[in-house]
């Protein structure tokens, strides 16, 4: 059993048993569409954690890649008619483009300085959005088209729930092959230790830019898809803000733990939903929810539960 | 033609030379050893010729081609690997992952392939964890192949840096006082694995403490006195060496003099 | 020339704000390693306990110092509570705990008082000086002067006393700090304290030219941040060097070239000093030691 565990691909069929597990548990469309969205986020939180938790990168300004795919499946389709699907990949291959021309010299930044490099980096993208009505909608946002496959139209938060779904299975199944390849060596690695990490052969400005493109896409399709569930794009989806809850949901998660963003993102997603019954006690409760989780799990929610089981075994 | 050739190398920190117009060849299937007292400069060398700082003065020829300004992944792919003195072990990773890191250069580093688990990664990922065992098996850790570095204890860790170094099947091997804080057995162990190292075709360069383990093993002896090159030449004539003897005396007393001369 | 006095003052004024909180952030910084994201809450409570406290009667210096006081006794519930039970936690635990903290605050603010706007009416009256053809808010002075006074009582505080010394000591070495027998837990409290005292000035000084709300902190925490990191982290002259550029860099932004692009300005400037200088304007070049 520890052995079946273990193997690479036992967290994205976990992921997969839960999807599917609680597309019968969950007892009305809300609750579908609660779940999507933390389909959602999961995926744009795996990609972060990519570069967080394995490769010890911080990015204050991932909700910028996120709001470019948004506004990709929102603008694309408006102004050249293109199809939705190919709007996200154009996204996605935006966002990696910047993220490839931007990593270079932010990523030669260390720590604080990084974050606050990132973070200025998303405030522009943000600020770009929301300024450039004529082509966003400026603050108030704009609507997205119904995306249509061959004549059939997706909509219902059960068609939804699935494709989510299947997209965060995709994204953690992924996200392990590359953990487990020579390139996921070479970012913990250079996590770990730059210096030894260069002394190995590890080009470690290049391996940094790699994943940094990486989890600029998964933020770019999770925004993408978030457009297309919610039918609507606003600047909120890029601004600091989101990027925060972003970071608070790897962290809260575990950092290098791809079971944990999914832990970390239903949490964040599922837990104000349930406070809004709190009415103006529910950022008080969140707030405090987050420092007790921290405070007891400090590690993130998987990694602190796993040592705990572990150690109760032994 | 030597392997390694260090040239009149020299760097300075805030006006202090640390390293001051050093020069020295290292040749393949020999052990060159650098000592000196405490702050005599042998990590910074080591720095130096590895291309983590880089020297103001002076240049480095790793296999006939002038490497001076190289980053150390660049000195990697020529051929150059190195330990730490101070560790730089993956922490988070177990022993048989930090050694395949040491493989890094050898694996097929497709991203695509990487993303997908494309079958070549898959076997990609067997082959370099076989060579990861082999090498701790050589090194003496196989048992702890699946352990957390971080759960490993400190002589075991000297050891599997020395073992991801070889990983990469290096040419020049500069090893930083690997047996620093290693008991006796644990000394012999790893003065059998730097034989062999040599033995097979690599030079080694040794910076260490144990002069007993510097004299019994080293082909020629290298002594950093402040930055400077004090004496060099095989240990015979080293430890005979008056002025070798008197910065020993000056700076550490008697017994160490005695421990070098023993 | 009358605008660029202008615009000079005002970004004086509010990078005065700025250049406080980044003060903060590096006096909690120095003494713990903590990235303290509720700073801005700070500033928040000093300004809004002012208002209703004013509001209930209490005479405005009264309630200045109250707020102050409210402020401190926060600052110090958050070491107590939520940063010392969390140490030995990795930084970023401890970040994020922070980040809780400040929408917890966040929370408090609106819960006990409003969400509304508020303002204070200026201590000097509004009618402004003219001055080589700009015309300068009263309130405005109280800012600089404030944040002047602040900076140098901080000097004084540092360089003058015992207790000040220890804090550098705890900054410099945390180890040595404890083994010469500072208890730098201590240290960190009374870090949380001070900065949250700094806050609270701020905010109840620049509220009669900003105004506030209970959720002015997130901005605020994010600029005093940014100009923390332009200065370079952990220099307290940096920090008043950052937060002044900060300032400066959006008043002539937007004066000069778009408002809506004001803060894309300051962040663009400080992502290109950033690429020239990684450790900020005053950070010190680092060998790596291996």
């Amino acid at each position: 059993m520890p052995a079946l565990l273990s193997h690479r691909l036992a967290v994205p069929l976990v992921i997969a048993l839960v999807v599917v597990a609680l597309s019968f548990a969950l007892p009305s469309n809300f609750y579908l569409r609660v779940a999507a969205l933390v389909w959602i986020s999961a995926l744009a939180v795996i990609g972060l954690n990519l570069l967080m938790g394995y490769a010890g990168q911080v990015s204050l300004g991932h909700a910028g890649f996120f709001g470019l795919g948004a506004y990709a499946v929102a603008v694309l389709p408006a102004q050249f008619a293109l199809h939705p699907l190919l709007a996200a990949l154009v996204g996605a291959v935006i966002c990696g483009l910047i993220a490839f021309v931007v990593g270079r010299p932010i990523l030669k930044l260390k720590g604080h300085y990084l974050a606050v490099a990132t973070l200025g980096f998303g405030i522009l993208i943000a600020m770009a959005i929301s300024n450039e009505a004529w082509l966003t909608g400026g603050p108030d946002g704009m609507p997205v088209s119904r995306m249509t496959l061959f004549g059939w139209r997706a909509r219902g938060a059960e068609t939804w729930y699935w494709i989510t779904g299947g997209l965060l299975v995709v994204g953690a199944w992924i996200a392990v092959n590359l953990v487990a390849s020579p390139t996921g060596r070479a970012l913990r690695a250079l996590h770990d230790s730059e210096v030894a990490a260069r002394v190995a052969g590890i080009d470690v400005a290049r391996y940094k830019v790699r994943v940094f493109v990486i989890s600029a896409v998964y933020a770019s399709v999770a925004g993408s898809a978030l457009a297309l569930v919610n039918g609507f794009v606003t600047p909120e989806t890029a601004n600091f803000m989101h990027s925060i809850e972003l970071v608070t949901m790897v962290v809260v998660g575990g950092m290098g733990s791809i079971l944990g963003s999914v832990a970390g993102a239903a949490i964040l997603v599922v837990l104000p939903q349930v406070l809004t019954a709190f009415h103006e006690y529910e950022h008080m409760l969140l707030g405090l929810m987050m420092m007790v989780i921290m405070i007891v799990l400090r590690s993130g929610i998987v990694p602190s539960l796993a040592a705990l089981i572990q150690r109760r075994r032994k | 033609m030597s392997i390694l050739a260090v040239q009149d190398i020299g760097i300075a920190f805030g006006g202090v030379r640390a390293v001051d117009n050093v020069s020295f060849t290292a040749e393949t299937g020999q052990v060159f050893s650098i000592i000196g007292p405490n702050g005599a400069g042998k990590t910074t060398l080591f720095n130096l010729v590895s291309g983590v700082y880089r020297p103001k003065t002076g240049q480095v020829r790793l296999d006939g081609a002038e490497v001076t300004t190289l980053e150390p992944n660049r000195l990697a792919e020529r051929g150059l690997s190195r330990t730490f003195q101070n560790l730089q072990v993956f922490f988070r990773m177990s022993a048989r992952e930090n050694v395949m890191v040491g493989r890094h250069l050898k694996e097929k580093r497709g991203l695509l392939a990487h993303l997908l688990a494309l079958p070549s990664t898959l076997a990609q990922n067997r082959e370099s964890a076989e060579i990861a065992d082999t090498l701790l098996a050589r090194v003496g850790l196989a048992d702890y192949a699946d352990t957390p570095a971080s759960s490993m204890p400190y002589g075991a860790l000297k050891r599997l840096e020395i073992a991801r170094a070889l990983a990469a099947d290096p040419k020049v091997l500069l090893l930083d006082e690997p047996a620093a804080g290693c008991n006796p057995v644990e000394t012999e162990e790893i003065e059998r694995l730097i034989r062999t190292i040599a033995d097979d075709g690599v030079a080694v360069v040794l910076v260490e403490h144990d002069m007993k383990l510097v004299m019994r093993i080293s082909d020629r002896v290298l002594v950093l006195d402040q930055g400077r090159v004090l004496a060099e030449g095989p240990g015979a004539e080293i430890r005979s060496n008056p002025k070798v003897i008197e910065a020993y005396l000056g700076t550490h007393g008697t017994r160490e003099a005695n421990l070098a001369l023993d | 020339m009358p605008e660029f006095l202008q615009f000079s003052v005002s970004g004086l004024t509010v990078g005065a704000v700025y250049a406080l909180v980044a003060l903060g952030f590096t006096i909690i910084y120095n003494a713990s390693d903590v990235v303290n994201f509720a700073q801005g809450e700070f500033v928040m409570i000093g300004g809004m306990a002012t208002v209703f406290l004013t509001a209930a009667g209490i005479p405005l210096p009264v309630a200045a110092l109250m707020a102050i006081a409210a402020a401190m006794a926060v600052g110090l519930a958050l070491h107590r509570l939520a940063i010392e039970p969390a140490r030995g936690a990795s930084p970023v635990t401890l970040i994020i705990i922070t980040i809780g903290a400040s929408i917890f605050l966040r929370g408090l603010g609106q819960v006990v008082f409003d969400k509304q706007f508020h303002s204070l009416p200026s201590f000097s009256g509004d009618t402004p000086i003219r001055f080589g053809g700009a015309a300068i808010l009263p309130q405005s002075f109280w800012v600089l002067a404030g944040a002047g006074i602040i900076v140098l009582a901080l000097w004084a505080f540092f360089n003058r006393t015992l207790l000040g010394k220890a804090v550098l000591a705890t900054a410099a070495n945390r180890l040595a700090a404890r083994l010469v027998g500072i208890n730098t837990s201590f240290v960190v409290g009374f870090s949380f304290v001070v900065s949250a005292a700094i806050g609270a000035i701020a905010g109840i000084l620049v509220t009669p030219i900003t105004l506030t709300s209970y959720d002015i902190g997130t901005l605020l925490a994010l600029k005093g941040f940014a100009a923390a990191m332009l200065g370079g982290m952990g220099n307290p002259l940096g920090a008043i060097v950052g937060g002044l550029a900060v300032g400066l860099l959006e008043a002539f932004g937007a004066g000069y070239l778009s408002s809506t692009y004001k803060d894309a300005i300051a962040f663009i400037v400080i992502l290109g000093v950033l690429f020239v200088m990684p450790g900020g304007l005053f950070g010190r070049a680092s060998v790596e030691r291996v």
